[in-house]
């Protein structure tokens, strides 16, 4: 899809907006599947006690209100309107999916509780706890960002003097090569003891999973620039330092952006499994407390949020990239 | 613009460079042996060969991106041995810094420098010179191949350097931008005054451009012989001298087949 789009195959969309039969059926379909899953949320009895209820009923209206804001919008919009169009069919299956699982769970219990609660369940978790989650989810982003910033300035240069001294790299290498492997949850025993506080402890051991790829990338990234750009550079005038920072470093920057998103993707790993273990706050620590508890509603409540909250992350990670390689033809979206 | 080239004479006594991580054989590549070649302030010279000849190792001596095992190159007297501003390289492929739009690839030799600020002007009078105005934001990827070397050209010039070395820059372009950007290379070169050491394939293109035609043979790489082009610039590509100096040239590279040798010579 995204190719065609690039080669304009879709880009013809509508010569003045006037719609098609099949354009206004697919309008209809996500709203008809709203108006659906309010039917079928107010009018089949539960057989299973939530207390969002009503909150649920809301979350559907808004939801539906926003839909046809989006169409009405649409008709004054043309870019409106195809966002509309092409998204349809997807929003369409997911309002469907959660009708089934409402149905599936509290309207029957087919999918017995407590380990397959249904939405309103699950909101009843995000509204009751919400103060409590809260507090997880800024204890979960601290200790994230200073992992991983830690973590991403090691590996950076790192990465950076192994790519340019071959001194560096020979001395490094070993201990790249040996070290870096090792998942850094591993650690976990060790780490616990040696550190001071299992907070110190758990931003090590982000640190040490974001080093990694990050460090491999860089310095594999500023190894294999084009050595011509370093010969025409030095014709120019440029120093040691204006050949690492501003020819180097930008030349590598495509492979750099995939250590750091790899980076990323371990840093989230690393922070759950120290929180689940060492850590007495966060996303992690709320999900083996409520599992302890046997309050699967609020795992399901806390990985929801971790979907939104880590996808958002990655989402502004790519966003900085796309500003950083403009320059970059065929740049995967996000 | 200001003829802005004082000196600008090249000295080249005795240099060889072998190269002992590459091998020919069980023998380290010789990729030039003891060239002499002295090049004159504001002079238009070619080398000219078939490939392994050396002529573009001996462009990156005169460079200083490349050092010599034997010999010396001297720039007015000093002696060559790091690359510095007053001589610039354009290559074949444009290497442009696809990271930059093309008036920062331009800027690039005065931001290295430290002194961009001051001489910004300098940045649009260069591209403008090279005629790319109007695509000072464009990204290198979204140029022609012309274009791209008409950028490098002018990220080259922007440094005001006494020695401009061009290693087959129009290689790689198609024939009408090529005798396009052939005159725009005799334009800049008579406004500036700039020494000018073009490395080339193509014979016509040696004998259009240059004062002298420098031919070089390989095993070993030496140069074999200079020719002078004395003909009156605008050259006329079709004019009989024209073709008297082309159909020397091919002789001096044993391109044309004598009565009762064999052809496999070449």
């Amino acid at each position: 899809m995204e190719v065609a789009e690039r080669i304009g195959v879709s880009a013809d969309a509508k010569a003045s907006i006037k719609l098609s039969p099949a354009d206004i059926a697919k309008l209809a379909l996500p709203a008809a599947a709203l108006i659906i899953s309010l039917l079928v949320h107010a009018f089949v009895p539960d057989v299973q006690i939530v207390a969002s209820e009503s909150e649920y009923t809301v979350i559907l209206f808004i939801a539906l209100g926003l839909f046809s804001a989006w169409a009405i919008a649409g008709l004054y919009r043309r870019k409106l309107l195809a966002s509309l169009l092409y998204f349809s069919n997807i929003i369409t299956l997911i309002i469907g999916l959660l009708v089934v699982w409402e149905l599936l769970t509290l309207k029957s219990g087919a999918l017995p509780l407590p380990y397959f609660p249904s939405q309103v369940k699950i909101l009843d978790a995000v509204i009751g706890d919400r103060e409590k989650l809260l507090v997880c989810i800024l204890y979960s982003v601290r200790l994230l960002f200073i992992g991983y910033l830690i973590g991403a300035v090691f590996g950076l240069a790192t990465g950076v003097l192994m790519g340019w001294y071959k001194h560096f790299q020979y001395w490094i290498n070993p201990f790249l090569r040996f070290i870096g492997p090792i998942p850094a949850t591993a650690w976990i025993p060790v780490v616990l003891i040696v550190f001071p506080s299992s907070f110190t402890a758990s931003i090590f051991l982000i640190a040490l999973g974001t080093w990694f790829p990050v460090t491999v990338m860089t310095w594999s990234g500023i190894a294999g620039v084009n050595k011509s750009f370093f010969e025409v550079a030095r014709t120019l005038g440029a120093s040691e330092r204006y050949l690492v920072l501003r020819v180097a470093f930008p030349a590598a920057f495509p492979l750099i952006f995939i250590g750091l998103f790899m980076g990323l993707g371990t840093s989230f790993v690393t922070l759950i499994v120290a929180e689940m273990i060492g850590v007495k706050a966060g996303l992690g620590f709320y999900i083996t407390w409520a599992q302890a508890w046997a309050e699967y509603y609020k795992v399901y409540a806390a990985l929801f949020i971790m979907a939104v909250l880590f996808s958002t992350i990655i989402t502004i990670l790519f966003k900085i990239r796309d500003r950083v390689l403009i320059w970059q033809k065929g740049l995967i979206k996000w | 613009m200001v003829k802005t080239a004082e000196g600008g004479r090249i000295a080249i006594n005795g240099v060889s460079r072998v190269f002992e991580d590459r091998t020919d054989g069980d023998q380290a590549v010789i990729a030039l042996s003891k060239v002499d070649l002295d090049i004159r302030e504001g002079e238009f010279v070619s080398l000219i060969g078939p490939s392994g000849c050396g002529k573009s190792t001996l462009l990156r001596l005169i460079a200083g991106i490349d050092k010599p095992t034997g010999g010396q190159l001297k720039l007015d007297g000093e002696p060559i041995d790091d690359a510095h501003p007053s001589r610039g390289l354009v290559f074949q492929d444009p290497t442009l810094f696809p990271w930059k739009t093309i008036w920062k690839n331009v800027a690039t030799g005065l931001e290295a420098q430290g002194v961009l600020k001051e001489r910004k002007g300098e940045v649009d009078k260069f591209i403008e010179l090279v005629g790319l105005k109007g695509f000072e934001k464009a990204y290198p990827h979204q140029l022609s191949g012309g274009m791209a070397q008409r950028a490098a050209l002018a990220r080259a010039l922007v440094n005001h350097p006494k020695v401009l070395l061009l290693d087959e820059p129009l290689g790689a372009l198609d024939a009408f931008t090529r005798m396009n950007l052939q005159d725009e290379l005799l334009r800049i070169w008579r406004e500036r005054g700039t020494t000018m050491v073009f490395v080339t394939h193509d014979i016509d293109e040696a004998v259009y451009l240059s004062d002298r035609v420098v031919i070089m043979t390989p095993r070993p790489a030496r140069i074999k012989e200079t020719i002078r082009i004395d003909l009156p610039r605008p050259r006329v590509r079709y004019s009989p001298s024209f073709f008297e100096y082309r159909s020397r040239i091919l002789e001096s590279l044993q391109l044309v087949p004598e009565i009762g040798q064999p052809e496999y010579i070449v």
